[in-house]
């Protein structure tokens, strides 16, 4: 049986050892060039991590960075689709599980063997995607100081999103018994249990913590940020991103000492003629009387108001990476069981 | 109709008011049939009446809606998985990236305790199956013939065939019951075969089960029912057309 699963297994493996193989060059090619222009950077910079020098070195290799992490989110989603989704579906459309499923070999065994060579493979490719790339970017992680930007490309939830990306195709597979509606449900699916887990089980895992940052005049702002398909909000100050390196913040607000937010009649009863910018033009210097009316401005509202962080701070990185595995971990324990129940009961 | 048993001596398969429904629709109902050791049964009838149901029942492809079936005295996931039934699928079924030698490493590993090698290895040679050939470049015949090797090299006591003829020209069809009803008689194993056609039945079976509708319309002897071909021609088609005539359960 093991021998038959990895005679089946022989095409998709070739195939993922050649992607490996192509994506170890280009990594081990360009990652010489980063390393020295990240020193570079960190020997103009010296001890300040806000130094344009670092900036520069991030946002010029941001388009590479960001194709390379885009393979390593993609990875588990071929996998699902392309490892998973065929693995009993195509035994149905083909009628071989009828050939299988009545020799001596259980059907549960079967699928099992099947399983473990398939879903071995996926979670070490992943994996070794997953080490390979997080390895390449150490640099830029180092100097960009936000891991949380790259949490689902780095490190072990990839393996953990591979996992259940495979045994959600395989489920489906094993119910709609036709490969293609199942290897579309597997996409749909790890995309919409990525978001929900992402947005909403994630922020439970650990309380966030709570700081305070006193606003600056010189680099506070007013406006409003947004795009017009998600909306664009109502204009405010707009204080600079906190100073917390490394730290996932989750909400920011401008508030007295008793919390209470700042309102616009508050904001526009300290600073009469805010909104009298203009606007909407393009972007370009902004004149020195406009300047030191928003400094004065924030200098004011400052007196009596302060900027709320609520983050997740950068030392609890990894306790998110090894809940999200076992989050994901756990629904595909789920999933199997589920397929070996149906596949005992109903025969698939 | 004569009454559905096959008048058993030692029963190697039994069937009792036997049902299977999809959805809202019955495939099979109230089948109640038993075959004897060494019999060579054909199932015949039309296109859903019920065989494909009734075969996959027998080899625990398919849980029945209600009734029983007892292979070779145990239910059919247990002597499955004992090895004792050979069972070729409708298209006879094959892996078409696996090459013919790969499939019979396949029947052995998935056979450990009741695989005879030496008996695959001869039949694959005296038929002339390229070991290397993959099995999607083998013709329907070939690809027939090697779904019974891995079925027969099991040594089985009882050997079912869905429609394993019915893709085939005649030359092959003619070639592949020959070696059905060679290897039965070598190896005294039952065979219950489904087919459409009658000339099948005439050539290699000793019983026939003629199914329209779902139910059985016959089940005997060949022997006992008629003396030549042409009256088990006659006789199949007048039960096919009485069922038709009563339209039969849906």
């Amino acid at each position: 049986m093991i021998r038959l699963a990895l005679r089946q297994f022989r095409a998709p493996a070739w195939t993922a050892v050649a992607g490996l193989v192509a994506l170890a060059a280009v990594l081990l090619a360009t990652r010489p060039q980063l390393t020295a222009a990240a020193a570079a950077a960190h020997r103009a910079c010296g001890d300040d991590t806000n130094c344009p020098a670092l900036v520069t070195f991030v946002h010029s290799n941001s388009p590479l960075s960001t194709a390379i992490g885009l393979v390593v989110l993609v990875v588990p989603a071929l996998v699902g689709a392309f490892w998973g989704a065929p693995l009993v579906a195509r035994e149905f459309e083909a009628g071989t599980h009828k050939l299988v499923w009545t020799q001596s070999v259980s059907r549960t065994r079967w699928l099992a063997v099947k399983l473990a060579v398939a879903g071995t493979a996926a979670v070490v490719l992943t994996g070794l995607v997953s080490v390979l790339v997080t390895w390449w970017a150490e640099p830029l992680d180092e100097a960009a100081a936000a891991v949380y930007a790259t949490f689902d490309q780095r490190d072990v939830v990839p393996m953990a999103y591979a996992l259940f990306a495979f045994t959600a195709g395989m489920t489906l597979g094993l119910v709609t018994r036709r490969t293609l509606p199942a290897m579309a449900m597997a996409l749909g699916g790890l995309l919409a249990v990525r978001i929900v887990v992402t947005q909403w089980v994630r922020p439970l895992i650990a309380a966030p913590e709570q700081t305070t940052f006193a606003l600056d005049p010189d680099h506070t702002g007013y406006g409003s940020g947004g795009n017009i398909l998600l909306g664009i909000p109502k204009a405010a100050l707009q204080p600079p991103p906190p100073d917390l390196p490394d730290a996932w913040i989750r909400s920011t607000a401008i508030v007295d000492g008793a919390g209470r937010p700042l309102t616009d009649d508050v904001l526009h009863a300290a600073c009469p003629g805010l909104d009298q910018g203009g606007g909407g033009g393009p972007a370009g210097p902004v004149p020195a009387d406009v300047a030191q009316r928003m400094h004065d401005c924030v200098a004011k509202i400052g007196e009596t108001y302060h900027q709320a962080v609520s983050y997740q701070p950068g030392d609890r990185y990894w306790m998110f990476q090894w809940w999200e595995l076992g989050v994901f971990a756990a629904l595909s324990v789920l999933l199997c069981a589920y397929a070996f129940r149906r596949l005992h009961r109903h025969g698939g | 109709m004569t009454h559905p048993t096959l008048m058993p001596q030692t029963e190697i398969l039994r069937t009792e008011a036997l049902a299977k429904r999809y959805r809202r629709r019955w495939a099979l109902h109230d089948c109640t049939l038993s075959v004897p050791e060494g019999a060579v049964v054909g199932l015949v009838g039309p296109n859903g009446a019920g065989k494909s149901t009734l075969l996959q029942l027998i080899v625990g492809l398919l849980t029945p809606t209600s009734g029983s079936v007892r292979v070779l005295g145990g239910v059919p996931d247990e002597v499955m998985r004992s090895g004792r039934v050979g069972f070729v699928a409708q298209d006879a079924p094959t892996y078409a990236g696996l090459t013919v030698a790969e499939h019979l490493g396949l029947g052995a590993g998935l056979n450990p305790h009741r695989w005879d090698a030496a008996a695959a290895a001869e039949r694959i040679d005296r038929l002339g199956l390229p070991l290397k050939q993959r099995a999607g470049a083998l013709s329907g015949g070939q690809r027939a013939q090697l779904a019974l090797t891995i079925a027969l090299a099991k040594r089985p006591d009882l050997l079912v065939l869905d429609e394993p003829v019915a893709s085939l020209d005649p030359l092959a069809r003619r070639a592949f019951l020959d070696e059905t009803a060679a290897a039965a008689t070598a190896t005294g194993t039952a065979v219950v075969l489904s087919t459409h056609l009658v000339a099948d039945l005439a050539h290699i079976c000793t019983h026939v089960v003629v199914l329209a509708g779902g139910r059985v319309r016959l089940a005997s002897a060949i022997a006992d029912i008629c003396s030549s071909p042409a009256d088990l021609d006659r006789i199949v088609l007048a039960e096919l057309a009485a069922a038709h005539t009563e339209g039969g359960p849906a």
